[in-house]
Protein backbone atom coordinates (compact mmCIF):
# COMPACT_ATOMS: atom_id res chain seq x y z
CA UNK A 1 0.00 0.00 0.00
CA UNK A 2 1.76 3.17 -1.07
CA UNK A 3 0.89 6.94 -0.59
CA UNK A 4 2.01 9.13 -3.11
CA UNK A 5 1.11 12.33 -1.48
CA UNK A 6 4.03 11.35 0.90
CA UNK A 7 7.67 12.17 0.62
CA UNK A 8 9.24 8.94 -0.82
CA UNK A 9 10.97 6.83 1.76
CA UNK A 10 13.79 6.46 -0.89
CA UNK A 11 15.58 8.08 -3.79
CA UNK A 12 18.86 7.20 -5.54
CA UNK A 13 19.91 9.36 -7.92
CA UNK A 14 23.03 8.08 -10.28
CA UNK A 15 24.70 6.19 -7.09
CA UNK A 16 27.89 4.57 -7.74
CA UNK A 17 30.00 3.22 -5.86
CA UNK A 18 33.99 1.35 -6.77
CA UNK A 19 36.63 -0.46 -5.46
CA UNK A 20 39.27 0.61 -7.02
CA UNK A 21 39.24 -0.50 -10.84
CA UNK A 22 35.73 -1.95 -10.24
CA UNK A 23 32.47 -0.40 -10.41
CA UNK A 24 30.54 -2.59 -8.74
CA UNK A 25 27.33 -0.09 -8.64
CA UNK A 26 27.67 2.07 -11.77
CA UNK A 27 25.16 4.95 -11.37
CA UNK A 28 21.40 3.57 -10.73
CA UNK A 29 18.23 5.62 -10.10
CA UNK A 30 15.21 4.44 -7.81
CA UNK A 31 12.58 5.70 -6.24
CA UNK A 32 10.96 3.71 -2.83
CA UNK A 33 7.51 5.20 -1.82
CA UNK A 34 5.72 5.15 1.59
CA UNK A 35 4.62 2.04 2.67
CA UNK A 36 6.00 -0.23 -0.11
CA UNK A 37 7.79 -3.28 -0.47
CA UNK A 38 10.51 -3.05 -2.85
CA UNK A 39 12.26 -6.10 -4.04
CA UNK A 40 16.03 -5.33 -5.58
CA UNK A 41 16.44 -8.73 -7.52
CA UNK A 42 19.83 -10.25 -8.49
CA UNK A 43 22.15 -12.82 -8.77
CA UNK A 44 25.15 -12.82 -6.41
CA UNK A 45 27.55 -10.10 -7.03
CA UNK A 46 25.05 -8.21 -8.95
CA UNK A 47 25.49 -4.88 -6.68
CA UNK A 48 22.67 -5.78 -4.35
CA UNK A 49 24.26 -6.01 -1.47
CA UNK A 50 26.78 -3.02 -2.10
CA UNK A 51 23.59 -0.86 -3.10
CA UNK A 52 21.93 -1.47 0.89
CA UNK A 53 25.27 -0.86 2.51
CA UNK A 54 25.47 2.73 0.86
CA UNK A 55 21.84 3.10 1.76
CA UNK A 56 22.01 2.32 5.52
CA UNK A 57 25.11 4.49 5.45
CA UNK A 58 27.83 1.26 6.00
CA UNK A 59 29.40 2.79 2.96
CA UNK A 60 30.33 5.70 1.33
CA UNK A 61 29.28 6.12 -2.27
CA UNK A 62 31.46 7.23 -4.54
CA UNK A 63 29.23 9.00 -6.94
CA UNK A 64 25.50 10.19 -7.22
CA UNK A 65 23.30 10.78 -4.27
CA UNK A 66 20.80 8.90 -2.16
CA UNK A 67 17.82 10.08 0.64
CA UNK A 68 16.26 7.51 2.85
CA UNK A 69 13.09 8.99 5.15
CA UNK A 70 14.54 12.15 3.89
CA UNK A 71 17.86 12.41 4.93
CA UNK A 72 20.75 12.04 3.05
CA UNK A 73 23.40 9.15 2.86
CA UNK A 74 25.98 11.01 3.26
CA UNK A 75 25.64 14.25 4.92
CA UNK A 76 22.56 12.98 7.59
CA UNK A 77 24.16 9.78 8.60
CA UNK A 78 22.69 9.86 12.32
CA UNK A 79 19.10 10.92 11.10
CA UNK A 80 19.28 7.71 8.78
CA UNK A 81 20.31 5.52 10.90
CA UNK A 82 17.59 6.36 13.24
CA UNK A 83 15.13 5.94 10.49
CA UNK A 84 16.20 2.92 9.42
CA UNK A 85 16.09 -1.07 10.55
CA UNK A 86 18.63 -3.26 9.44
CA UNK A 87 18.53 -7.13 8.75
CA UNK A 88 22.05 -7.82 6.80
CA UNK A 89 22.46 -10.96 4.92
CA UNK A 90 24.39 -12.50 7.25
CA UNK A 91 22.70 -12.47 10.15
CA UNK A 92 25.04 -10.57 12.26
CA UNK A 93 24.58 -11.96 15.37
CA UNK A 94 26.77 -12.79 18.22
CA UNK A 95 26.33 -16.54 19.10
CA UNK A 96 27.38 -15.65 22.58
CA UNK A 97 24.92 -13.40 23.58
CA UNK A 98 21.32 -14.72 24.03
CA UNK A 99 18.25 -13.95 22.11
CA UNK A 100 17.31 -11.69 24.77
CA UNK A 101 20.45 -9.91 25.67
CA UNK A 102 20.81 -8.70 21.38
CA UNK A 103 17.12 -7.28 21.35
CA UNK A 104 17.89 -5.15 24.50
CA UNK A 105 21.58 -3.97 23.47
CA UNK A 106 19.95 -3.28 20.27
CA UNK A 107 17.39 -1.11 22.18
CA UNK A 108 19.88 0.36 24.26
CA UNK A 109 21.92 1.92 20.43
CA UNK A 110 18.58 3.09 19.50
CA UNK A 111 18.28 5.10 22.25
CA UNK A 112 15.57 3.57 24.36
CA UNK A 113 15.07 4.23 27.84
CA UNK A 114 15.98 0.55 30.19
CA UNK A 115 12.23 -0.13 30.75
CA UNK A 116 10.72 0.72 27.58
CA UNK A 117 13.62 -1.18 25.68
CA UNK A 118 12.85 -4.06 28.28
CA UNK A 119 9.20 -4.45 27.27
CA UNK A 120 9.87 -3.87 23.41
CA UNK A 121 11.95 -7.24 23.50
CA UNK A 122 9.64 -9.25 25.74
CA UNK A 123 6.93 -7.99 22.75
CA UNK A 124 8.92 -8.46 19.94
CA UNK A 125 10.55 -12.18 21.00
CA UNK A 126 6.93 -12.70 21.15
CA UNK A 127 5.73 -11.95 18.26
CA UNK A 128 8.55 -13.48 16.08
CA UNK A 129 8.00 -17.05 18.04
CA UNK A 130 11.22 -16.88 20.03
CA UNK A 131 9.84 -16.76 23.44
CA UNK A 132 11.26 -19.45 24.47
CA UNK A 133 14.52 -19.48 23.49
CA UNK A 134 14.60 -15.58 24.50
CA UNK A 135 17.43 -17.11 27.47
CA UNK A 136 19.49 -19.42 24.95
CA UNK A 137 22.65 -18.09 23.22
CA UNK A 138 22.04 -17.38 19.96
CA UNK A 139 25.00 -19.76 18.47
CA UNK A 140 21.99 -22.75 19.32
CA UNK A 141 19.98 -21.27 17.36
CA UNK A 142 18.41 -22.98 13.75
CA UNK A 143 19.20 -20.58 10.70
CA UNK A 144 15.36 -19.50 10.43
CA UNK A 145 15.48 -18.92 14.46
CA UNK A 146 18.44 -16.56 13.90
CA UNK A 147 16.72 -14.46 11.00
CA UNK A 148 13.41 -14.23 12.92
CA UNK A 149 15.82 -12.63 15.51
CA UNK A 150 17.54 -10.49 13.03
CA UNK A 151 14.27 -9.04 11.93
CA UNK A 152 12.98 -8.43 15.65
CA UNK A 153 16.11 -6.07 16.63
CA UNK A 154 15.78 -4.68 13.09
CA UNK A 155 12.53 -3.45 14.18
CA UNK A 156 12.98 -2.36 18.14
CA UNK A 157 12.89 1.28 17.21
CA UNK A 158 9.97 0.97 14.83
CA UNK A 159 11.77 2.21 11.77
CA UNK A 160 10.29 3.92 9.17
CA UNK A 161 12.19 2.21 6.45
CA UNK A 162 13.54 -1.80 6.80
CA UNK A 163 16.00 -2.89 5.24
CA UNK A 164 16.60 -6.76 4.73
CA UNK A 165 19.37 -8.14 2.83
CA UNK A 166 18.63 -11.53 1.57
CA UNK A 167 16.47 -12.82 4.56
CA UNK A 168 15.30 -15.76 3.56
CA UNK A 169 18.69 -17.09 1.81
CA UNK A 170 19.16 -20.33 2.94
CA UNK A 171 16.35 -21.18 4.75
CA UNK A 172 14.04 -24.24 4.57
CA UNK A 173 10.51 -23.57 2.94
CA UNK A 174 8.73 -22.94 6.08
CA UNK A 175 11.46 -20.66 7.84
CA UNK A 176 10.70 -18.90 4.75
CA UNK A 177 7.04 -18.52 4.43
CA UNK A 178 7.40 -17.39 8.05
CA UNK A 179 9.57 -14.52 7.44
CA UNK A 180 7.31 -13.62 4.25
CA UNK A 181 4.00 -13.52 6.46
CA UNK A 182 6.01 -11.52 9.14
CA UNK A 183 7.07 -9.02 6.46
CA UNK A 184 3.70 -8.76 4.66
CA UNK A 185 2.58 -7.87 8.28
CA UNK A 186 5.18 -5.70 9.25
CA UNK A 187 4.00 -3.44 5.68
CA UNK A 188 0.16 -3.63 6.70
CA UNK A 189 1.06 -1.96 9.25
CA UNK A 190 2.90 0.84 7.33
CA UNK A 191 6.28 0.04 7.31
CA UNK A 192 8.23 0.82 3.75
CA UNK A 193 10.51 -2.81 2.79
CA UNK A 194 13.40 -2.81 0.55
CA UNK A 195 14.23 -5.88 0.40
CA UNK A 196 16.98 -7.65 -1.52
CA UNK A 197 16.61 -11.38 -2.97
CA UNK A 198 17.78 -13.63 -5.38
CA UNK A 199 14.47 -15.61 -5.59
CA UNK A 200 12.29 -14.97 -8.21
CA UNK A 201 9.08 -16.27 -6.16
CA UNK A 202 9.94 -14.31 -3.01
CA UNK A 203 9.64 -10.77 -5.33
CA UNK A 204 6.88 -11.78 -6.78
CA UNK A 205 5.01 -13.05 -3.79
CA UNK A 206 5.99 -9.71 -2.00
CA UNK A 207 7.04 -6.79 -3.61
CA UNK A 208 4.84 -3.82 -5.09
CA UNK A 209 7.54 -2.90 -7.02
CA UNK A 210 10.85 -4.77 -8.34
CA UNK A 211 13.89 -3.35 -9.28
CA UNK A 212 16.19 -5.64 -11.52
CA UNK A 213 20.11 -5.37 -11.33
CA UNK A 214 22.54 -6.59 -13.10
CA UNK A 215 26.31 -6.03 -12.96
CA UNK A 216 25.99 -2.68 -11.32
CA UNK A 217 23.02 -1.83 -13.01
CA UNK A 218 19.24 -1.76 -12.95
CA UNK A 219 17.94 -3.36 -16.07
CA UNK A 220 14.34 -3.34 -15.57
CA UNK A 221 11.87 -1.71 -12.97
CA UNK A 222 8.44 -2.06 -12.37
CA UNK A 223 5.28 -3.85 -10.49
CA UNK A 224 6.06 -7.65 -11.04
CA UNK A 225 2.88 -8.11 -13.50
CA UNK A 226 4.02 -5.04 -15.68
CA UNK A 227 7.79 -6.64 -15.50
CA UNK A 228 6.25 -9.88 -16.76
CA UNK A 229 3.46 -8.19 -18.84
CA UNK A 230 6.40 -6.46 -20.74
CA UNK A 231 7.63 -10.23 -22.33
CA UNK A 232 4.31 -11.20 -24.10
CA UNK A 233 1.46 -13.33 -22.73
CA UNK A 234 1.01 -16.36 -21.09
CA UNK A 235 1.11 -19.53 -23.16
CA UNK A 236 -0.99 -23.00 -22.99
CA UNK A 237 1.69 -26.21 -23.05
CA UNK A 238 -0.11 -28.99 -25.15
CA UNK A 239 1.14 -32.77 -24.52
CA UNK A 240 -0.07 -34.80 -27.46
CA UNK A 241 0.81 -37.88 -29.42
CA UNK A 242 4.04 -37.42 -31.26
CA UNK A 243 2.48 -37.55 -34.40
CA UNK A 244 -0.56 -35.34 -33.59
CA UNK A 245 1.62 -32.17 -33.06
CA UNK A 246 0.70 -30.40 -37.07
CA UNK A 247 -2.79 -31.72 -36.09
CA UNK A 248 -3.32 -30.07 -32.73
CA UNK A 249 -1.22 -27.17 -33.90
CA UNK A 250 -3.69 -26.82 -36.65
CA UNK A 251 -6.60 -27.15 -34.32
CA UNK A 252 -5.69 -24.44 -32.34
CA UNK A 253 -3.75 -22.02 -34.46
CA UNK A 254 -6.76 -19.75 -34.78
CA UNK A 255 -7.21 -19.04 -30.99
CA UNK A 256 -3.81 -18.06 -30.24
CA UNK A 257 -0.46 -17.36 -31.40
CA UNK A 258 2.12 -20.34 -31.59
CA UNK A 259 5.14 -20.49 -30.19
CA UNK A 260 8.24 -22.70 -31.43
CA UNK A 261 7.66 -26.58 -30.93
CA UNK A 262 9.38 -27.80 -27.64
CA UNK A 263 10.22 -31.54 -27.78
CA UNK A 264 8.46 -34.06 -30.42
CA UNK A 265 5.07 -33.63 -28.58
CA UNK A 266 4.27 -30.48 -27.42
CA UNK A 267 2.41 -27.60 -28.94
CA UNK A 268 2.98 -24.46 -27.38
CA UNK A 269 -0.34 -21.21 -27.78
CA UNK A 270 0.74 -17.98 -26.72
CA UNK A 271 -3.14 -16.91 -25.76
CA UNK A 272 -4.38 -13.28 -24.46
CA UNK A 273 -6.32 -13.97 -22.11
CA UNK A 274 -4.77 -16.39 -20.27
CA UNK A 275 -6.67 -19.29 -17.84
CA UNK A 276 -10.26 -17.42 -19.48
CA UNK A 277 -8.79 -19.63 -23.11
CA UNK A 278 -8.37 -23.11 -21.67
CA UNK A 279 -11.94 -24.36 -21.90
CA UNK A 280 -11.65 -23.16 -25.96
CA UNK A 281 -8.71 -24.58 -26.39
CA UNK A 282 -9.74 -28.12 -25.15
CA UNK A 283 -12.57 -27.35 -27.10
CA UNK A 284 -11.13 -27.27 -30.03
CA UNK A 285 -8.87 -30.18 -29.55
CA UNK A 286 -11.45 -32.11 -28.98
CA UNK A 287 -13.77 -31.73 -31.88
CA UNK A 288 -10.67 -32.50 -34.01
CA UNK A 289 -10.59 -35.66 -32.17
CA UNK A 290 -7.10 -35.32 -30.55
CA UNK A 291 -6.29 -36.39 -27.08
CA UNK A 292 -4.56 -34.47 -24.89
CA UNK A 293 -2.21 -35.98 -22.61
CA UNK A 294 -1.37 -32.72 -20.25
CA UNK A 295 -2.38 -29.10 -20.38
CA UNK A 296 -0.54 -26.73 -18.35
CA UNK A 297 -0.86 -22.99 -18.39
CA UNK A 298 2.67 -20.73 -18.04
CA UNK A 299 2.47 -17.73 -16.87
CA UNK A 300 5.83 -15.44 -17.77
CA UNK A 301 7.79 -15.28 -14.51
CA UNK A 302 10.38 -12.35 -13.12
CA UNK A 303 12.92 -15.12 -14.53
CA UNK A 304 11.77 -14.30 -17.89
CA UNK A 305 12.21 -10.71 -17.68
CA UNK A 306 15.61 -11.17 -16.57
CA UNK A 307 16.99 -13.29 -19.30
CA UNK A 308 14.80 -11.18 -21.72
CA UNK A 309 17.24 -8.02 -20.53
CA UNK A 310 20.26 -9.66 -19.48
CA UNK A 311 20.44 -12.84 -21.68
CA UNK A 312 20.73 -15.27 -18.67
CA UNK A 313 18.84 -16.49 -16.01
CA UNK A 314 18.75 -15.41 -12.60
CA UNK A 315 18.33 -18.59 -10.01
CA UNK A 316 21.15 -20.50 -9.69
CA UNK A 317 23.75 -18.08 -11.20
CA UNK A 318 27.31 -18.20 -9.26
CA UNK A 319 29.47 -15.12 -8.90
CA UNK A 320 29.04 -13.15 -11.15
CA UNK A 321 31.72 -10.12 -12.10
CA UNK A 322 31.00 -6.25 -10.87
CA UNK A 323 30.52 -6.58 -6.64
CA UNK A 324 33.59 -8.40 -6.18
CA UNK A 325 34.13 -10.88 -2.95
CA UNK A 326 30.33 -11.57 -2.70
CA UNK A 327 29.59 -8.02 -2.41
CA UNK A 328 32.62 -5.99 -1.65
CA UNK A 329 36.13 -6.64 -1.34
CA UNK A 330 37.51 -6.69 1.86
CA UNK A 331 39.57 -3.58 3.05
CA UNK A 332 43.61 -3.87 2.61
CA UNK B 1 18.45 12.32 27.40
CA UNK B 2 21.29 14.04 26.54
CA UNK B 3 23.47 12.84 23.98
CA UNK B 4 26.57 12.67 26.39
CA UNK B 5 24.42 10.63 28.77
CA UNK B 6 23.50 8.53 25.46
CA UNK B 7 26.75 8.16 24.63
CA UNK B 8 27.68 6.67 28.49
CA UNK B 9 24.93 4.32 28.28
CA UNK B 10 26.20 2.87 25.05
CA UNK B 11 29.57 2.54 26.32
CA UNK B 12 28.55 0.98 29.38
CA UNK B 13 26.19 -2.06 27.55
CA UNK B 14 28.68 -2.61 24.44
CA UNK B 15 31.43 -2.85 27.57
CA UNK B 16 29.19 -4.67 29.91
CA UNK B 17 28.96 -7.35 26.48
CA UNK B 18 32.57 -7.31 26.28
CA UNK B 19 33.66 -8.91 29.63
CA UNK B 20 30.47 -11.17 29.08
CA UNK B 21 32.00 -12.36 25.44
CA UNK B 22 35.34 -12.48 27.18
CA UNK B 23 34.28 -14.74 30.10
CA UNK B 24 31.85 -16.97 27.83
CA UNK B 25 34.24 -18.08 25.58
CA UNK B 26 37.20 -19.47 27.60
CA UNK B 27 40.12 -18.92 24.42
CA UNK B 28 40.07 -15.31 25.64
CA UNK B 29 39.41 -15.22 29.26
CA UNK B 30 42.55 -18.00 29.35
CA UNK B 31 45.28 -16.36 28.19
CA UNK B 32 44.39 -13.55 30.95
CA UNK B 33 43.92 -15.35 33.89
CA UNK B 34 45.69 -19.24 33.44
CA UNK B 35 49.09 -18.31 31.73
CA UNK B 36 49.96 -15.29 33.87
CA UNK B 37 49.37 -17.25 36.96
CA UNK B 38 51.08 -20.55 35.89
CA UNK B 39 54.08 -18.25 34.74
CA UNK B 40 54.09 -16.57 38.73
CA UNK B 41 54.56 -19.72 40.24
CA UNK B 42 56.76 -21.32 38.05
CA UNK B 43 58.87 -18.00 38.29
CA UNK B 44 58.47 -17.68 42.02
CA UNK B 45 59.21 -21.40 42.70
CA UNK B 46 61.91 -22.01 40.58
CA UNK B 47 63.56 -18.30 40.49
CA UNK B 48 63.36 -17.04 44.13
CA UNK B 49 66.94 -17.06 44.63
CA UNK B 50 67.13 -14.45 42.48
CA UNK B 51 66.44 -11.44 45.32
CA UNK B 52 70.18 -12.33 46.58
CA UNK B 53 71.67 -11.40 43.23
CA UNK B 54 73.97 -7.91 43.79
CA UNK B 55 71.91 -4.81 42.15
CA UNK B 56 68.53 -6.41 42.85
CA UNK B 57 66.29 -3.98 44.38
CA UNK B 58 65.29 -4.40 48.13
CA UNK B 59 61.75 -7.05 48.30
CA UNK B 60 60.16 -9.01 50.51
CA UNK B 61 60.27 -11.95 48.42
CA UNK B 62 60.30 -12.62 44.43
CA UNK B 63 56.60 -13.20 44.63
CA UNK B 64 56.42 -9.17 45.51
CA UNK B 65 58.43 -8.36 43.31
CA UNK B 66 56.32 -10.28 40.52
CA UNK B 67 53.43 -9.61 40.82
CA UNK B 68 53.29 -5.80 39.04
CA UNK B 69 54.88 -8.24 35.99
CA UNK B 70 52.17 -10.46 36.15
CA UNK B 71 49.68 -7.52 36.66
CA UNK B 72 51.14 -6.45 33.33
CA UNK B 73 51.42 -9.45 31.43
CA UNK B 74 47.54 -10.27 32.26
CA UNK B 75 46.75 -6.18 31.60
CA UNK B 76 48.42 -6.63 27.90
CA UNK B 77 46.90 -10.59 27.62
CA UNK B 78 43.24 -8.85 27.75
CA UNK B 79 44.07 -5.66 25.55
CA UNK B 80 45.28 -8.64 22.49
CA UNK B 81 42.12 -10.70 23.75
CA UNK B 82 40.23 -7.25 23.28
CA UNK B 83 41.53 -6.86 19.97
CA UNK B 84 41.05 -10.39 19.10
CA UNK B 85 36.96 -10.38 20.18
CA UNK B 86 36.97 -6.42 18.45
CA UNK B 87 38.16 -8.13 14.87
CA UNK B 88 35.52 -11.15 15.71
CA UNK B 89 33.14 -8.87 15.74
CA UNK B 90 34.35 -6.99 12.80
CA UNK B 91 34.45 -10.59 10.59
CA UNK B 92 31.01 -12.15 11.84
CA UNK B 93 29.23 -8.38 10.80
CA UNK B 94 28.04 -7.52 14.41
CA UNK B 95 30.29 -4.08 13.89
CA UNK B 96 27.58 -3.71 11.12
CA UNK B 97 24.68 -3.68 13.38
CA UNK B 98 26.81 -1.15 15.38
CA UNK B 99 27.90 1.05 12.86
CA UNK B 100 24.20 0.69 11.72
CA UNK B 101 22.71 2.29 14.89
CA UNK B 102 22.77 6.21 15.66
CA UNK B 103 25.20 5.96 17.94
CA UNK B 104 28.44 8.25 17.92
CA UNK B 105 30.68 5.40 16.18
CA UNK B 106 33.85 6.32 18.42
CA UNK B 107 31.48 4.59 21.04
CA UNK B 108 31.82 1.31 20.04
CA UNK B 109 35.61 1.80 20.15
CA UNK B 110 35.08 3.42 23.77
CA UNK B 111 32.87 0.38 24.56
CA UNK B 112 35.03 -1.93 24.00
CA UNK B 113 37.85 -0.05 25.70
CA UNK B 114 35.50 -0.05 28.69
CA UNK B 115 35.40 -3.93 28.56
CA UNK B 116 38.99 -4.24 28.58
CA UNK B 117 39.65 -1.71 31.49
CA UNK B 118 37.29 -4.12 33.62
CA UNK B 119 39.19 -6.89 32.90
CA UNK B 120 42.73 -5.26 33.59
CA UNK B 121 40.50 -4.23 37.01
CA UNK B 122 40.06 -7.90 37.31
CA UNK B 123 43.67 -8.34 36.51
CA UNK B 124 45.50 -5.89 39.46
CA UNK B 125 42.14 -7.48 41.69
CA UNK B 126 43.19 -11.03 41.38
CA UNK B 127 47.09 -10.92 40.88
CA UNK B 128 46.74 -8.78 44.66
CA UNK B 129 44.53 -11.20 46.11
CA UNK B 130 47.07 -14.09 45.15
CA UNK B 131 49.67 -11.75 46.57
CA UNK B 132 48.29 -11.54 49.98
CA UNK B 133 47.03 -15.02 50.15
CA UNK B 134 50.79 -16.16 49.55
CA UNK B 135 52.02 -13.59 51.90
CA UNK B 136 53.46 -11.02 49.84
CA UNK B 137 53.35 -7.42 51.68
CA UNK B 138 51.58 -4.35 49.66
CA UNK B 139 54.32 -1.93 51.47
CA UNK B 140 52.45 1.49 50.15
CA UNK B 141 49.01 -0.02 51.95
CA UNK B 142 45.59 0.21 50.73
CA UNK B 143 46.38 3.64 48.69
CA UNK B 144 49.74 1.78 47.21
CA UNK B 145 46.95 -1.16 46.02
CA UNK B 146 44.62 1.33 44.51
CA UNK B 147 47.20 3.00 43.07
CA UNK B 148 48.63 0.09 41.44
CA UNK B 149 44.92 -1.05 40.50
CA UNK B 150 44.66 2.27 38.54
CA UNK B 151 47.76 2.30 36.62
CA UNK B 152 46.78 -0.98 35.77
CA UNK B 153 43.30 -0.52 34.73
CA UNK B 154 43.94 2.93 33.00
CA UNK B 155 46.94 0.41 30.73
CA UNK B 156 44.79 -2.00 30.08
CA UNK B 157 42.57 1.22 28.00
CA UNK B 158 45.75 2.13 26.84
CA UNK B 159 46.62 -1.73 24.96
CA UNK B 160 43.33 -2.66 24.16
CA UNK B 161 43.29 1.06 22.22
CA UNK B 162 46.48 -0.57 19.94
CA UNK B 163 44.18 -4.03 19.77
CA UNK B 164 41.51 -2.22 18.85
CA UNK B 165 43.14 0.28 15.97
CA UNK B 166 45.04 -2.72 14.57
CA UNK B 167 41.32 -4.47 14.63
CA UNK B 168 39.60 -2.26 13.07
CA UNK B 169 42.28 -1.74 10.42
CA UNK B 170 43.07 -5.62 9.36
CA UNK B 171 39.03 -6.78 10.18
CA UNK B 172 41.10 -10.07 11.28
CA UNK B 173 41.16 -12.01 14.50
CA UNK B 174 43.99 -14.04 12.87
CA UNK B 175 46.17 -11.30 12.47
CA UNK B 176 45.63 -9.82 15.95
CA UNK B 177 46.25 -13.25 17.83
CA UNK B 178 49.39 -13.20 15.50
CA UNK B 179 50.50 -10.18 17.82
CA UNK B 180 50.46 -12.64 20.85
CA UNK B 181 54.19 -13.36 20.75
CA UNK B 182 55.00 -10.00 20.34
CA UNK B 183 53.28 -8.89 23.37
CA UNK B 184 55.39 -11.31 25.27
CA UNK B 185 58.65 -10.05 23.59
CA UNK B 186 57.73 -6.16 24.55
CA UNK B 187 56.92 -7.43 27.96
CA UNK B 188 60.44 -9.25 28.12
CA UNK B 189 62.00 -6.69 26.72
CA UNK B 190 60.71 -4.82 29.45
CA UNK B 191 61.58 -4.40 33.93
CA UNK B 192 58.53 -6.70 34.03
CA UNK B 193 59.92 -10.05 35.07
CA UNK B 194 63.67 -8.56 35.68
CA UNK B 195 65.22 -5.74 37.51
CA UNK B 196 66.56 -3.55 34.54
CA UNK B 197 70.17 -2.95 36.58
CA UNK B 198 70.57 -6.79 36.06
CA UNK B 199 69.88 -7.03 32.23
CA UNK B 200 72.75 -7.28 29.58
CA UNK B 201 72.72 -5.17 26.64
CA UNK B 202 71.23 -4.37 24.23
CA UNK B 203 68.38 -5.66 26.14
CA UNK B 204 69.36 -3.09 29.12
CA UNK B 205 68.75 -0.28 26.72
CA UNK B 206 65.88 -1.29 25.40
CA UNK B 207 63.64 -1.84 28.52
CA UNK B 208 65.24 1.66 29.56
CA UNK B 209 63.19 3.45 26.75
CA UNK B 210 60.26 0.36 26.49
CA UNK B 211 57.34 2.76 27.99
CA UNK B 212 56.04 -0.32 29.31
CA UNK B 213 59.23 -0.49 32.40
CA UNK B 214 57.74 2.48 33.23
CA UNK B 215 54.58 1.29 33.48
CA UNK B 216 55.85 -1.39 35.27
CA UNK B 217 57.95 0.30 37.72
CA UNK B 218 54.58 2.31 38.48
CA UNK B 219 53.14 -0.34 39.38
CA UNK B 220 55.79 -1.79 41.62
CA UNK B 221 56.94 0.81 43.49
CA UNK B 222 54.17 1.02 45.65
CA UNK B 223 54.17 -2.54 46.04
CA UNK B 224 57.62 -3.47 46.83
CA UNK B 225 58.49 -0.27 48.53
CA UNK B 226 55.65 2.61 48.90
CA UNK B 227 54.47 5.30 46.22
CA UNK B 228 56.59 7.38 44.36
CA UNK B 229 56.13 10.39 42.71
CA UNK B 230 57.91 10.40 40.37
CA UNK B 231 57.94 7.09 39.41
CA UNK B 232 53.87 7.19 39.26
CA UNK B 233 54.27 10.12 37.10
CA UNK B 234 56.16 8.83 34.94
CA UNK B 235 53.86 5.25 34.49
CA UNK B 236 50.69 8.03 33.90
CA UNK B 237 52.98 9.70 30.86
CA UNK B 238 53.43 6.66 29.11
CA UNK B 239 50.25 5.42 29.98
CA UNK B 240 48.83 8.49 28.31
CA UNK B 241 51.39 8.31 25.57
CA UNK B 242 50.00 5.09 24.34
CA UNK B 243 46.37 5.83 25.49
CA UNK B 244 46.81 8.72 22.91
CA UNK B 245 48.48 6.98 20.29
CA UNK B 246 45.73 3.86 20.65
CA UNK B 247 43.34 6.87 19.87
CA UNK B 248 44.56 8.43 16.93
CA UNK B 249 45.25 4.95 15.51
CA UNK B 250 42.01 3.60 16.19
CA UNK B 251 40.49 6.76 14.98
CA UNK B 252 42.55 6.66 11.73
CA UNK B 253 41.60 2.81 11.06
CA UNK B 254 37.32 3.27 11.57
CA UNK B 255 37.89 6.32 8.93
CA UNK B 256 39.30 3.72 7.30
CA UNK B 257 36.63 1.14 7.44
CA UNK B 258 33.71 3.18 6.97
CA UNK B 259 35.42 4.85 3.88
CA UNK B 260 36.11 1.40 2.61
CA UNK B 261 32.94 -0.58 4.02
Amino acid sequence: MTDSTATPAIVVEGLERSFGEVLAVQGIDLRVEEGEIYGFLGPNGAGKTTTVRMLTTLLLPTGGRATVAGFDVAAEARQVRASIGVALQEAALDPLMTGRELIRLQATLQGLPTGAGRERADALLDRVGLSYAADRRVGGYSGGMKRRLDLAAALVHEPRVLFLDEPTTGLDPVSRKTIWEEVQALNDDGTTVFLTTQYLEEADQLADNVGIIDRGLIVAEGTPEELKGEIGNPHIELTVAAGAVPEAERAVAELGRLRPRKGEDRVLLEVEQGAAEVPRVVRALDEAGIAVESLELVRPTLDDVFVAKTGHHLEGEGEQEGDPAGEEPAPA
Amino acid sequence: MSELATGARVVRALGARSIRQTFRRPQLISPIVVFPTLLLAIQTGGAGAGIELPGFPPVQSFLQFMLAGSMMQSMMLAGNSGGIAFAVDIEMGFTDRLFASPIPRFAIVLGRLAGTAALGLFASLWFLAIGLIFGAHIEGGVPGALLAIALITTSAIAVGGIGAAIALRTGSASVVQGLFPLVLVVLFLSSAFFPQELMIEPAKTIAEYNPFSFIVEGVREPIISGIDATQTLEAVAAIAGIILLGLVLSARALRHRLRTG
